[in-house]
């Protein structure tokens, strides 16, 4: 019996929902390869990874290839680009597009050349023989493309083909430059925000004063004749020929408008009030029994650890150009989810899908789920009111502090029990939090915030948090990755909603991570042993223990003699879901007056990684970022409304505030590529913590980290 | 609504504009005169994204008024090449990756070319007091403090 060969993976999940071939790749211009991807850019270089991904594939020259703008209409639906899963999905499919358009080229040319497929190679796109250049390239092959005469990927995916073996890799896996820089260091009009059209207007909307709010009366503001205010119920807006006389006007008829205000909000000094009496819905996350490991505990620790509300502070205001033209309506969006978007707006104002088409076009970085789509609403909203004009709505700062949805704040608590040997033996971790899942679509509600203005709308329902995993939403990450014999994790998902919460970067895991992280160094002080031991003698996966091997040798891990007081040393790990990147981090404070993290060292496995700078930059953004969250941020609001609407009420890290970062790569090509985007925000605020305790010796519980709160946990110990 | 003529020298070009009087420069420079690369932000000149060289000092366009321009010599990020030849500053943000989203970059890049004229040899410390009154949300700090202090030994080889 001969043995069969080895049996292909299944075809990528997003190439068998999306199989026509042309839709992932066009070779219709001349020495170019576009390739299509549902997947969006916004600065974390995904578009550059994919692009490595099909040069390699298919053996073109990098700088052949381009990528299509993202839109409904024409691009693979591949659902939201969000929880670090682009390089995952969107790479794992364009991949096997490429290799099954590379074997189809192969056997047109084999055809023409009455040669055997096997025989033929690919260089820079031209099919060559072992006697050089045939003079056929992918361009000549693909054939005329359109309904008439089908060209050669005008066809659907077939049985999986074998993809290039990554020890043969010559432009994956090698750092690439963004192809976005160049246009974004000579200020070259890129962003959504530089977006002209024909026959242009702008608009501006008029937000409520607060989330409970109706309008009264508009008022009767002087404005210009040109100047047009649209109101539905308490949707109230302008469309001005420029965008000046927008905000101005928006400015007149904001200060004319009568509304009925609500106090909704609960007390932001007293979050833990909040959190804990809320009705919530309590499901359990993870449960494993095991009697004869909890008989065996001697010692058991709780602790309580809460974050603020964390806002995306997106550098970008959102933007959304919107035009009608009859029954359709064509929209410009930054959205991290195109066809998600198309199908709220189409829901939430009784259309058909197909009437609204959704273009991406990139804005600022995105760390969730931000205004974006929001705005793309209230740009139909306005523009439904002068048919065949574009209108393009800028929020303001303020509306982008006070009304794109935030990160929840959140509380754990955690207990555990350690055995007479300093053993971890059973965990319990309960999480309160709202949902975190709360984009358009989720729930089968189109979530867009001015539905809930509109007349005869409906409040939006508190979010939803995803199927109760550890790897989703609030509680994404409460399952410690240790060995943990005996462990319950349970969900307590808020049934009330007063400041509307949805998706942030790493979403639960911050707060989950920088728990465990900060209990683990609490259990490793009662074990008596250091908390690098400590973890390393609770963690049997090699790849976990790989990384925080390799971080506590980037940092002088042990060698802590001589260090000056008030200086601390603390070290935070997690894989980031669970099922994802690895992330170790050690960060150095100075703590005086006030903390200042001086360096983060981290050491991430990702797996197969495409370009490794790319990894780089990611993770050292979410070391900043996170650095940021765990010192500085806190939205801030009274009874009626959020108050940290500027950058002087919602200061983030600057750059004489930002610490050094050192990240090293753990290479692992022989295993299946995860998101990098996330991976450092738990890790990092677990080492902060860590360090802060490290330095002041008292545990501060209670994010952020300000002078405020080390003082009040100093005076509390 | 009322306009107003105004004079302004940019990017080395004298432009005049109707605008109102009380427009920020900011307005004028997008929407007026095409110019993509300063950008809005937030309004109050907290977030250094719509940064500009006003007479070579840099500072922000949102909250200055246009009228304050007048006679003055304005230069924005598309102002500072030479033909197509990128200055230091934008060339080693380039080279050294030092972008994520990039929104915030051109108000960079204009902060760290004001500081480069007036100091050849800049320590870390003093990039990074140069530029903190620009915002970045990605965490690409590193990157932009070390494009610029490249940036910095280029310009100063180039004065040699």
């Amino acid at each position: 019996m001969s043995t069969p060969p080895p049996a292909l993976p299944p075809l990528p999940a997003t190439l068998a929902a999306n199989p026509v071939l042309s839709a992932w790749l066009d070779f219709t211009r001349p020495g170019v390869v576009t390739i299509g991807t549902g997947k969006v850019e916004y600065g974390q270089g995904v578009w550059t990874a994919l692009a490595q991904v099909a040069a390699e594939e298919l053996d073109v020259d990098l700088r052949r290839v381009r990528v299509a703008p993202v839109s409904t209409a024409t691009s693979p639906d591949e659902g939201v680009t969000s929880g670090s899963r682009s390089i995952e999905e969107s790479g794992s499919a364009l991949r096997q597009a490429c290799a099954q358009a590379r074997h189809l080229f192969l056997a047109a040319a084999a055809d023409r050349l009455g040669a055997v497929a096997g025989a033929l190679g690919v260089t820079d796109g031209e099919i060559t023989t072992d006697a050089g250049g045939t003079g056929l390239t992918y361009w000549s092959l693909a054939g005329p493309a359109g309904p008439a005469a089908p060209g050669l990927l005008d066809r659907e995916a077939g049985d999986p083909e074998p993809a290039k073996a990554p020890a043969r890799w010559s432009v994956a896996g090698r750092s690439a430059a963004r192809l976005d820089i160049p246009d974004k260091v000579t200020g070259r009009p890129r962003f959504l925000h530089d977006l002209v059209l024909p026959g242009m207007l702008y608009g501006r909307v008029i937000r409520p004063p607060a989330p409970a709010a109706s309008l009264a009366g508009p008022g009767d503001p002087p404005l210009p004749g040109d100047v047009m205010i649209v109101r539905d119920g308490s949707f109230l807006g302008v469309v001005a020929p420029s965008d000046r006389a927008a905000v101005t006007s928006a400015r007149a008829v904001a200060g004319t408008a009568r509304w009925e205000v609500t106090p909704s909000l609960p007390d932001e000094h007293d979050l833990k009030e909040f959190l804990l009496s809320a009705p919530a819905q309590v499901v359990t996350v993870d449960e494993v029994r095991d009697e004869e490991a909890a008989a065996a505990v001697t010692r058991t620790l709780e602790a309580e650890f809460t974050r603020p509300y964390l806002a995306h502070a997106s550098m970008a205001p959102s933007c959304a150009v919107a035009r009608w033209d009859g029954p359709r309506v064509t929209v410009w969006s930054h959205s991290q989810g195109v066809f998600a978007l198309r199908g709220a707006i189409a829901a939430g104002l009784g259309l058909a899908a197909g009437q609204v088409t959704v273009n991406h076009v990139e804005g600022a970085g995105a760390y969730g789920h931000n205004g974006a789509d929001d705005a793309a609403l209230d740009a139909v909203l306005l523009a439904r009111a002068v048919p065949g004009h574009p209108v393009r709505v800028l929020w303001s700062r303020e509306d982008e502090m006070g009304w794109a949805p935030v990160g929840s704040a959140m509380l754990a608590r955690l207990s555990a029990g350690l055995d007479a040997g300093g053993r971890i033996r059973t965990w319990r971790q309960d999480v309160w939090s709202n949902g975190f899942i709360g984009r358009p679509g989720s729930g089968g509600e189109p979530r867009l915030l001015a539905l809930a203005h509109l007349a005869g709308g409906q409040p939006m329902s508190p979010a939803p948090d995803g199927p109760p995993t550890g790897a989703m939403g609030s509680t994404r990450n409460a399952v410690p990755g240790y060995d943990i014999p005996d462990r319950m994790i349970v969900r307590h998902r808020l049934l009330t909603m007063p400041i509307r919460t949805s998706s942030l970067r790493s979403l639960g895991a911050f707060l989950n991570v920088f728990a465990i992280e900060s209990f683990m160094d609490e259990l490793a002080a009662a074990a008596g042993a250091d908390p690098v031991e400590f973890r390393l003698a609770n963690l049997t996966d090699p790849r976990g223990r790989r990384v925080i091997e390799q971080v506590a040798q980037m940092s002088g891990w042990g060698s802590q003699a001589g260090r000056a007081d008030g200086t601390g040393l603390g070290l935070g790990y997690a894989r980031y879901k669970g099922t994802s990147g690895y992330c170790a981090a050690v960060a150095r404070v100075e703590a005086d007056t006030d903390v200042r993290v001086t360096d983060v060292w981290l050491a991430a496995d990702v797996g197969r990684v495409i370009n490794p700078d790319g990894v780089i930059n990611q993770v050292e953004g979410g070391a900043v970022q996170s650095a940021s969250w765990a010192l500085r941020e806190r939205v801030r609001f009274d009874r009626t409304r959020i108050t940290s609407v500027n950058w002087d009420t919602y200061p983030i890290l600057r750059f004489t505030e930002a610490p050094r970062v050192h990240v090293a790569i753990v290479s692992a090509p022989g295993e299946r590529e995860t998101g990098a985007g996330e991976v450092a925000q738990g890790p990092v605020a677990g080492a902060i913590g860590n360090a802060v305790a490290d330095a002041v010796g008292v545990r501060v519980r209670d994010l952020p980290l300000t002078r405020e709160q080390i003082t009040r946990a100093i005076k509390e110990s | 609504m009322e306009q107003h003529e105004l004079h302004v020298t940019v990017n080395g070009a004298g432009r005049t504009v109707a605008c109102e009087p009380d427009a920020p420069l900011l307005d004028v420079l997008r929407h007026h005169l095409g110019l993509a690369g300063p950008r809005f932000g937030c309004g109050l000149g907290l977030c250094g994204a719509c940064f500009v060289l006003i007479d070579g000092q840099a500072r922000s366009s949102c909250d200055f008024p246009a009228w304050a321009a007048e006679g003055r010599q304005v230069t924005t990020v598309e102002g500072l090449l030479d033909g197509d030849t990128l200055h230091a500053v934008q060339q080693a943000f380039i080279d050294e990756q030092a972008a994520q989203c990039g929104y915030c970059t051109s108000g960079m890049v204009v902060s760290a070319v004001a500081l480069l004229r007036g100091n050849h040899a800049p320590t870390e410390r003093e990039v990074r007091e140069a530029l903190d009154g620009n915002l970045c949300r990605c965490g690409a700090h590193r990157r932009i403090v070390g494009a610029v202090m490249k940036a910095a030994s280029e310009v100063a080889e180039q004065a040699r």
